[in-house]
């Protein structure tokens, strides 16, 4: 029996490391072309795994032609923007639907769970067209816009609010605090999960987002890192050296965040999707 | 007279509460209204407006950026039931999505299984399974790229030196959607592992001890504690994963130009509408495409939440 089980176990764990190195390996593939030159990256015969010399002049390269700092200053500007804005009116809006009674409050929340519902392609061409009516294309407002309210984070938070007991809320109301008193001090403090999650899922999902930013700013001065890949690939078709080494620079950024937070990640999944 | 006066003082006190009360209500709602005001107006000029307006514009030729819209009626449907290549990207799509969903979660599913035991090093490989999930899809895809290149790529050599015939994954219009499926599966099994791995926690262990007392065994115990128990996670991750698949657009952006010969077979509704809309500068036949993509995409869910209740299991 206890035999049984250990051959089991290590049957599992071999399972489950195949499955690790499939993960990985993409990413390791991607680093280790990234140091090569063209010549190595395509040499079939011999096959290289490892760069000969680990060029780090590819980097340099690759940063200096597009401008990437520059890049990672747009990036995160909108990442920062888009959060800011989903955590505030979200987290407003959200205690507003969860705890108070006013009129038109289901009717409001309908539209919250519409916008939910709807493919978000359907938005895109108007608000591109709104944006260039402002004359707001090639700009990091223009990035940030359709993120400027969050459906679903009204929605996720909503859920939080509505776990809290209502004792907490009427003894700080009672104890004299107004209703935005007892939100921002009582009530956001006890959401700080559900605040976290936001946060995370809000920076991946635009960190992510490829098509607006492709949309809207056509500069590249003003394009993401995602998009920014999109136009380095067409430009560099055959040098995949020099596209690895674009690549392992725009993922690196939300990988460390990634590694730093882990727990936090790994939380904020759970936590929507057993709220949903 | 003492009576008359208690009397007049507790109308009095209970038309003060009775004020205070409604002023406390009117209060009440004010706040309401003022904390939503940010998030409504935003969604009413951003999505509200925009959804309707995606509709409305379904009706018109656009010329260049929306100025000289010509009203055209239902043409844009007309030629959209008649264009070759919409019904490639619904076939492509709907094939996609039935590729996909039901590996993705299997392997999800296995996966969070294995991990439940409380096995050695769970936190480490769910922190290395989920890493596909944050790496961006641009990036993601053009790894995948270079590792399916014919001539270099390093699956073709792998699959060389064990002596099969390298394969065309790029190119051959046969197995271009497989190659797109394999990266949408690698980035997104992460995410769904999670999801079961949280639901099959939430699983209490009494079921399990009361069950092996009654002499079930653990294959039994899968198919009437786990399956059952997890339904309702499941669904949530096949839901949405269908949407997600429905809407799939930066793989096939990244992956496919519109030169390769697979394009016809690989192109999807939502890379058609970027292409009309943004590319050949047509958003009205844009339009139409993504009002076919809501179409098909509310079929798809009204079906699913219609055969839930055969095989999702709600205890409360």
């Amino acid at each position: 029996m206890t035999i049984k089980a250990k051959t089991c176990r290590v049957f599992i764990h071999i399972v489950l490391i195949l499955g690790s190195c499939v993960m990985i390996m993409p990413f390791v593939w991607m680093i280790l072309t990234s140091f090569k030159s063209v010549t190595e990256s395509t040499s079939m015969n011999p096959f290289m795994f490892f760069p000969s010399q680990w060029r780090i002049e590819n980097y340099i390269d690759v940063i200096r032609q597009n401008n990437f700092l520059r890049l990672y200053y747009n990036t995160f500007s909108m990442i920062f923007w888009n959060v800011l804005c989903a955590v505030t009116f979200s987290s407003m809006a959200a205690y507003a639907f969860a705890r108070l009674k006013f009129p038109g409050r289901d009717f409001f929340f309908g539209i919250v769970l519409f916008q939910m519902m709807i493919p978000t392609q359907i938005f895109i061409i108007p608000q591109y067209l709104m944006v260039d009516k402002l004359g707001a294309r090639n700009t990091i407002f223009a990035l940030v816009f359709p993120g400027l309210v969050s459906a679903f984070g009204t929605f996720l938070l909503r859920q939080f609010f509505k776990s809290i007991p209502n004792e907490l809320e009427q003894a700080a109301r009672i104890d004299g605090c107004n209703i935005g008193q007892t939100f921002v001090l009582i009530m956001l403090p006890l959401v700080r999960s559900g605040l976290v999650a936001l946060c995370i899922f809000t920076a991946l999902f635009s960190f992510k987002n490829l098509m607006w930013p492709l949309i809207v700013n056509s500069s590249t001065d003003y394009a993401t890192l995602a998009s920014a890949l999109a136009k380095i690939q067409s430009a560099y078709s055959v040098k995949y050296n020099i596209l690895m080494a674009a690549s392992v620079l725009a993922i690196c950024p939300m990988i460390l965040v990634y590694f730093i937070f882990q727990k936090q990640f790994m939380q904020s999944v759970t936590t929507s999707g057993l709220t949903m | 007279m003492p009576k008359n006066d208690l009397d007049a003082a507790y109308q009095e006190g209970l038309k003060k509460m009775k004020n205070q009360l409604s002023r406390a209500k009117v209060n009440e709602w004010l706040w309401g209204w003022f904390l939503i005001a940010p998030t409504t107006i935003g969604l009413i000029v951003l999505n509200i407006i925009p959804a309707i307006q995606t509709f409305y514009l379904s009706f018109f030729k656009s010329g260049d950026f929306g100025r000289g819209n010509i009203f055209v009626g239902l043409q844009n449907y007309v030629r959209l039931i008649n264009d070759q290549q919409v019904w490639f990207a619904v076939r492509n799509t709907l094939l996609y999505t039935l590729l996909v969903v039901p590996i993705g979660v299997f392997i999800s599913a296995v996966i969070a299984v294995l991990l439940n035991r409380n096995l050695k090093g769970q936190g480490i490989y769910r922190s290395i399974y989920y890493i596909p999930v944050i790496a961006t899809p641009a990036a993601v895809t053009m790894v995948w790229r270079w590792l399916y290149n014919h001539h270099y790529g390093l699956i073709n050599y792998v699959l060389k030196q064990i002596g099969l015939k390298p394969v065309n994954w790029i190119d051959d219009p046969d197995i271009a959607l497989i190659s797109i499926a394999i990266v949408s599966i690698w980035s997104t099994v992460g995410y769904n592992m999670i999801l079961i791995l949280a639901g099959l926690q939430e699983i209490p262990q009494v079921y399990y001890e009361a069950s092996n007392i009654d002499g079930a065994n653990a294959i039994t115990q899968f198919f009437r504690i786990t399956i059952p128990m997890v339904s309702p996670t499941l669904f949530f991750v096949v839901i949405t994963s269908v949407i997600q698949c429905m809407q799939v657009f930066d793989v096939v952006y990244m992956m496919i130009d519109v030169a390769r010969p697979s394009y016809d077979r690989t192109v999807s509704l939502v890379y058609l509408f970027y292409n009309n809309s943004f590319k050949y500068l047509d958003k009205g036949y844009g339009s139409a495409i993504v009002m076919l993509l809501l179409l098909i995409i509310s079929v798809i869910t009204v079906i699913q939440v219609r055969l839930q209740k055969k095989w999702v299991n709600y205890t409360n």
